[in-house]
């Protein structure tokens, strides 16, 4: 069995590009594979989606190449670190050698995000859920947001300092959306726009451009690159709902079962993990997974965080990059997480790097809290 | 107020049916004893096709809510209260409050209905 590893990193364009997808993508795959000291040539694994109904294989072509292996499971925004997972299988099985998760979006440029989501007529959801006029996603998390602020107290100021955090950390992270911009402050968010109560526009993402890539190898070939690999120490998923009545309690997410994996087949302990990527496409997205994921017990994140422990220079390095809501969100931000894990255990983080990183988690959620996926890495 | 017009098919067309006369069905498993939300071809217990329906006491409690202040799409008109309402069947559906000003999780709750243009209603719940 050959031990995969991962060599190349890099963003393509962020913010407002007006360029296609395709472009995005090109400079994405381009950027990760030059980072890495490796040709399009190399390249005989494809994991993305979102470009078009065959997803892998309009990049495949796009990018003049016939892998042996391809992936597109669409689980949104935690579909690039369960792409870690199939790609980590098909390096160690010797299936295909060199393997790029990519991913790009032009939806701040295109205006194509809408806030009521794709409707699929003949679903379950679209039967049952649609003509009540949920925004999608954003309603699900509301409502996941409004049991966990009645339940836990303090819960409302910890969401806010959750995206305090984000900010602060932006601010350290030239190409952060929110860069060059001030400190959130707590008059700023109450005063937000509310669009589904409890969530105020200072506790949702942003809507932006961008993407990335990261490349996948076996050691082996690692050996003879300029890139400092990074190991894949462990994984786990979860996929749990689809519909918004289906998960009994909002407050219980599949990062869980997600993470219990994944730290198990690392071998590591929470405490033992130097900085913590987590999806926030919301406030309460990033909560849920730092409940579910161990590092604090149900209900006590509010209190965890509100002593600002997750900001630049606290004990608890949480979305180093300035998150989803400060510095770029273009849709599925999943690839963003792996990206800045990757840098800060390479030590390229400048200004906000976290000092002797040698452990990280990239935790994705999709959907609705629909899926979870955890990637632990670390620095050899 | 509801410009969507929810598709319906083979499986759901009893429930449709039944909410032209202001009747809540829901799926229930007479080898599970047990009722479930939304209506499938099997049950997810036991992989039954068969499956009964059965009318809803149509009492339940507020799960959770929220209040939506931007419309999802043409012809919806904020704000207006989504909740997941938990029904004594022990099925938790998507739902409307409608008449509650102040809406708090846990809060008792009663079926009421909402007509669609099509002579069909919604649940609802106040």
């Amino acid at each position: 069995m050959k031990t995969p590893v991962i060599v190349g990193a890099a963003e393509c364009d962020l913010g407002v590009t007006n360029k296609s997808i395709l472009e995005l993508q090109a400079q994405a795959v381009s950027r990760a594979l030059a980072d890495a000291g490796l040709n399009i040539s190399d390249v005989d694994g494809i994991a993305t989606n979102a470009i078009s109904r065959f997803s892998a294989t309009s990049l495949a072509d796009y990018l003049g190449i016939e892998p042996k292996f391809t992936e597109s499971t669409f689980a949104g925004g935690s579909s690039f670190e369960m792409y870690v997972a199939r790609a980590y299988h098909a390096v160690s099985s010797g299936q295909c050698k060199v393997v790029v998760i990519s991913f790009a979006s032009n939806q701040r440029s295109a205006k194509s995000r809408s806030l009521g989501g794709v409707v699929e007529h003949h679903t379950p959801e679209a039967q049952f859920e649609t003509a009540y006029g949920p925004l999608f996603p954003l309603s699900y998390y509301a409502m996941a947001a409004q049991r966990y602020i009645h339940d836990v107290p303090n819960g409302r100021e910890a969401l806010s300092e959750i995206a305090i955090s984000a900010r602060e950390w932006a601010l350290l992270n030239p190409k952060a959306y929110r860069y060059g911009s001030k400190s959130l402050t707590l008059e700023e968010i109450e005063s937000a726009d509310m669009i589904s109560s409890p969530l105020r526009a200072s506790d949702c993402c942003l809507v932006t451009d961008g993407g990335g890539a990261i490349i996948i190898t076996n050691s082996e070939i690692a050996k003879n690159l300029k890139s400092k690999p990074i190991s894949i120490l462990g994984f786990g998923e979860s996929t749990t709902n689809t519909s918004m009545t289906t998960h009994r309690d909002l407050r219980v997410t599949g990062a869980k079962q997600s993470g219990d994996i994944a730290f198990a087949m690392a071998g590591v302990s929470r405490s033992d993990i130097d900085v913590v990527e987590l999806y926030d496409s919301f406030t309460i997205t990033t909560m849920l997974s730092l409940e579910g994921l161990g590092f604090v017990g149900k209900g006590e994140g509010a209190e965890f965080v509100l002593d600002g422990k997750t900001r630049p220079g606290g004990s608890f390095p949480l979305n180093t990059n300035g998150g989803g809501l400060s510095y770029c969100h273009p849709g599925q931000y999943g690839i963003l997480l792996l990206i800045e894990a990757v840098r800060q255990l390479r030590g390229e983080c400048g200004e906000r790097q976290v000092a002797n990183a040698k452990l990280a988690v990239a935790h994705g959620t999709g959907g609705i809290l629909s899926t979870n996926a955890t990637v632990i890495l670390g620095a050899n | 107020m509801f410009p969507y017009l929810p598709h319906e098919d083979a499986i759901s067309a009893p429930f449709w049916a039944a909410t032209r006369e202001r009747r809540l069905l829901i799926q229930y498993c007479a080898v599970c004893n047990q009722y479930q939300w939304y209506p499938r071809a099997i049950c997810i217990s036991c992989a039954t096709d068969n499956l009964e329906w059965r009318e809803a006491t149509g009492k339940g409690s507020v799960d959770s809510w929220t209040t939506v202040h931007r419309a999802p799409g043409e012809g919806f008109v904020p704000p207006y209260v989504i909740a997941r309402v938990l029904l004594s069947e022990k099925v938790i559906m998507l739902t409307r409050l409608v008449g509650i000003e102040s809406p708090a999780c846990d809060q008792a709750v009663e079926l009421s209905w909402q007509e669609l243009s099509d002579g069909r209603a919604l649940p609802v719940f106040g």
